[in-house]
């Protein structure tokens, strides 16, 4: 597990209004009875890598869609570039659920059709190969492509008309280390160059390592949008001391409420280092007797996974994850009413 | 994947504050507004035509119209008339002229109200059922052009290879039958250019009635094989046996028969012809008359079109 950050690791300068290159105000979207995006509110700010994560059928790729202008919402509203969703398509490249290519064309082919529909320059198509490394296998038919060639193909189609908003739905889908490895290396380039990336993806630690913010969404609900270093900062404390239901009265009278649980015989309290002390003393002098205080670090996957309540934590409790349970007591900002 | 020099470790995206401005966007870079561009209508078609022409199944369906029409309208026939047997109930000699240079027209288009017809549907239901099944059209939509853009491009590509393979069926049918003359020392006398112009006009009529209504199929039921199935069974047997079962027994059946494609398509084929022609292909027959088919043909274009634009339009792409 790598080590987590403190938080505010990540200078991020205060935004400004023009700064906001994507603005999702309420966004709901139903299907019939369903609700896929329930009342969703997020920004991305220019120049920023924003991941975008959920679980499956969380409702992320309804609404990269919704963004594109290929589904219509039921209510809300979506702004890309200062313009609704859809209507700002100059400025934005999407790669959204996996690549779709015409297969009886070459790699080449496929992407001259798209720059054509796209106004782009004839010679961007040879550029965008080269960046995803695959001039040499440009002249093969799409249908004989392996997955991860075609991922990159679809990157490629992405980045056509060198647009300010990248938005990329699971690129890593079917890319082998090297090529995961590869992706991560282009959205950094792609930030270091000014470009503003959406990220959608599973890799959590990937999008830890690239990401600048994060919003995670469940069940079509925004459950947090934060910075990664501040999410990644939010340790968890674990308090073992008797009796307990002191030792948890005490923290949560330091603490607050929201920042503190009893879990599995220990109480456990998002609470960095510098609480550690003061909490240790307090308990000190109450007579409560401290058998342990540790810290742990999170990893985003860790947070993810409490934060959703996702299926895997509870297929079994990972020995460097958080319990699983959903906690929900992570700051939330503009989360779903 | 080209790669750089990774910058910053692991969980250190690069802050704001030090990236550079780039050509395209940036921190740095005012903020410009943003505005729908995408090709010119002519770059899309372009590439709509490098899809058509590059996919084996166009070859295989345009070919197969007029190389079947030559076939059923001048080979079959032709055998026929050698062996001095008579055909379709017609003596060697009515025969003979059946295939002669100035029935280019009739024979020409004779096949496109039934199977001429099925193969362009099938087509346009291919052109437009595919863009769901390989997901290129939400690929498509993402380059920016709009929705009514993309269907244009695609009707005008098509409409460019109909009329290319409409030409292609006269141009067959104009070499076996000036062969066939040459070789039975028969008069050669050739359609007027306003009559050949009016039935290349009806042929493209026709095809593209076919055409969009494939089109309005698959961009309906966004896939292949439904709109095909249906399609064909509309083509090749709904309308027959309206026509020959249903219209016969039952007066409403009779008058509705004027409104169906098939029928019109047949009965516009007719009028082209000229009077006397014999009208022995299955699917021809002077049950409207020339205008009115001509009429609701393109009636039917511009509502299969219509239709196709509000789907488009009106639909999420999922």
């Amino acid at each position: 597990m790598p080590p987590a950050q403190a938080v505010g690791a990540r200078p991020l300068v205060e935004p400004r209004p023009d700064d906001e290159v994507v603005v999702i105000a309420g966004l709901t979207k139903r299907y019939g009875s369903r609700t896929v995006v329930d009342d969703l509110s997020l920004t991305v700010r220019r120049g920023e890598v924003y991941g975008f994560l959920g679980p499956n059928g969380a409702g992320k790729t309804t609404t990269l869609r919704a963004l594109l202008g290929l589904v219509r919402p039921t209510s809300g509203t979506a702004s890309v570039l200062g313009r609704p969703a859809g209507a700002a398509s100059s400025g934005v490249g999407a790669l959204i659920e996996g690549p779709g290519f015409y297969p009886y064309l070459s790699g080449r082919e496929n992407l001259r059709v798209l720059a054509r529909y796209a106004g782009a320059p004839a010679g961007r198509v040879d550029t965008v190969l080269e960046t995803v490394d695959l001039t040499d296998r440009a002249r093969d038919r799409y249908s004989t492509y392996s997955l991860g060639m075609k991922q990159r193909l679809g990157v490629a189609s992405a980045l056509l008309k060198d647009p300010e908003l990248v938005v990329l739905d699971e690129p890593t889908n079917g890319l082998d280390p090297a090529g995961i490895s590869d992706m991560r290396a282009l959205l950094r380039r792609l930030s270091a160059d000014g470009h503003t990336v959406l990220l959608s993806s599973h890799l959590l630690g990937e999008v830890e390592q690239v990401c600048d913010r994060v919003a995670v969404i469940s069940s079509g609900r925004l459950v947090v949008e934060s910075s990664v270093g501040e999410l990644l900062g939010l340790h968890r404390l674990v308090i073992e001391a008797e009796p307990l239901g002191e030792a948890a009265a005490i923290t949560t009278r330091l603490l607050g409420p929201e920042r503190v649980s009893v879990v599995g015989g220990a109480v456990h309290a998002q609470a960095g280092p510098e609480d550690a002390a003061r909490i240790n003393r307090a308990l000190v002098l109450a007579d409560v007797e401290v058998s342990g205080l540790r810290q742990e670090a999170q990893t985003l996957e860790a947070v993810f996974l409490q934060m959703t309540g996702s299926e895997l934590a509870a297929a079994g409790p990972d020995p460097d994850g958080p319990p699983a349970q959903r906690t929900g007591r992570l700051p939330r900002r503009g989360a779903a009413r | 994947m080209s790669t750089t020099t990774e910058t910053g470790g692991p969980g250190s995206g690069t802050p704001e504050t030090e990236r550079p401005a780039s050509a395209t966007a940036g921190p740095g870079r005012p903020a410009e507004p943003a505005h729908r561009t995408a090709g010119s209508l002519g770059a899309m078609i372009t590439a709509e035509l490098t899809k058509l022409l590059r996919r084996p199944a166009t070859w295989v369906l345009l070919g197969l119209w007029p190389a079947l029409q030559l076939v059923f309208s001048t080979v079959i026939p032709y055998v026929s008339y050698q062996r001095g047997a008579s055909f379709e109930g017609l003596p060697p000699e009515a025969v003979l002229a059946s295939m002669l240079p100035d029935q280019l027209v009739l024979n020409s288009l004779s096949g496109l109200p039934l199977f001429g017809g099925a193969l362009l549907l099938t087509l346009g239901a291919l052109l437009a059922g595919s863009e769901y099944g390989w997901g290129t059209l939400k690929t498509l939509l993402g380059q920016g052009p709009r929705r009514l853009q993309v269907l244009a491009a695609q009707l005008l590509a098509l409409l460019v290879v109909l009329a290319a393979t409409v030409v292609v069926s006269f141009a067959l049918t104009a070499l076996a039958s000036g062969a066939i003359a040459a070789g039975e020392s028969a008069a050669a006398d050739w359609p007027t250019v306003g009559r050949l112009l009016r039935g290349l006009g009806g042929g493209l009529l026709i095809a593209a009635t076919w055409g969009a209504l494939g089109l309005l199929l698959g961009h309906a039921l966004r896939s292949t094989a439904l709109p095909i199935a249906l399609g064909l069974v509309w083509v090749l047997a709904v309308e027959n046996l309206i026509v020959n079962v249903a219209a016969p027994l039952l007066g409403a059946f009779d008058t509705a028969q004027a409104a169906l494609p098939g029928v019109n398509a047949g009965s516009l084929v007719a009028a082209l012809a000229g009077p006397g022609a014999t009208l022995r292909t299955p699917g021809v027959a002077a049950i409207v008359d020339g205008a009115q088919a001509a009429g609701v043909l393109a009636g039917f274009l511009v509502l299969f079109t219509a239709l196709t634009a509000l789907l488009l339009t009106r639909r999420d792409v999922v």
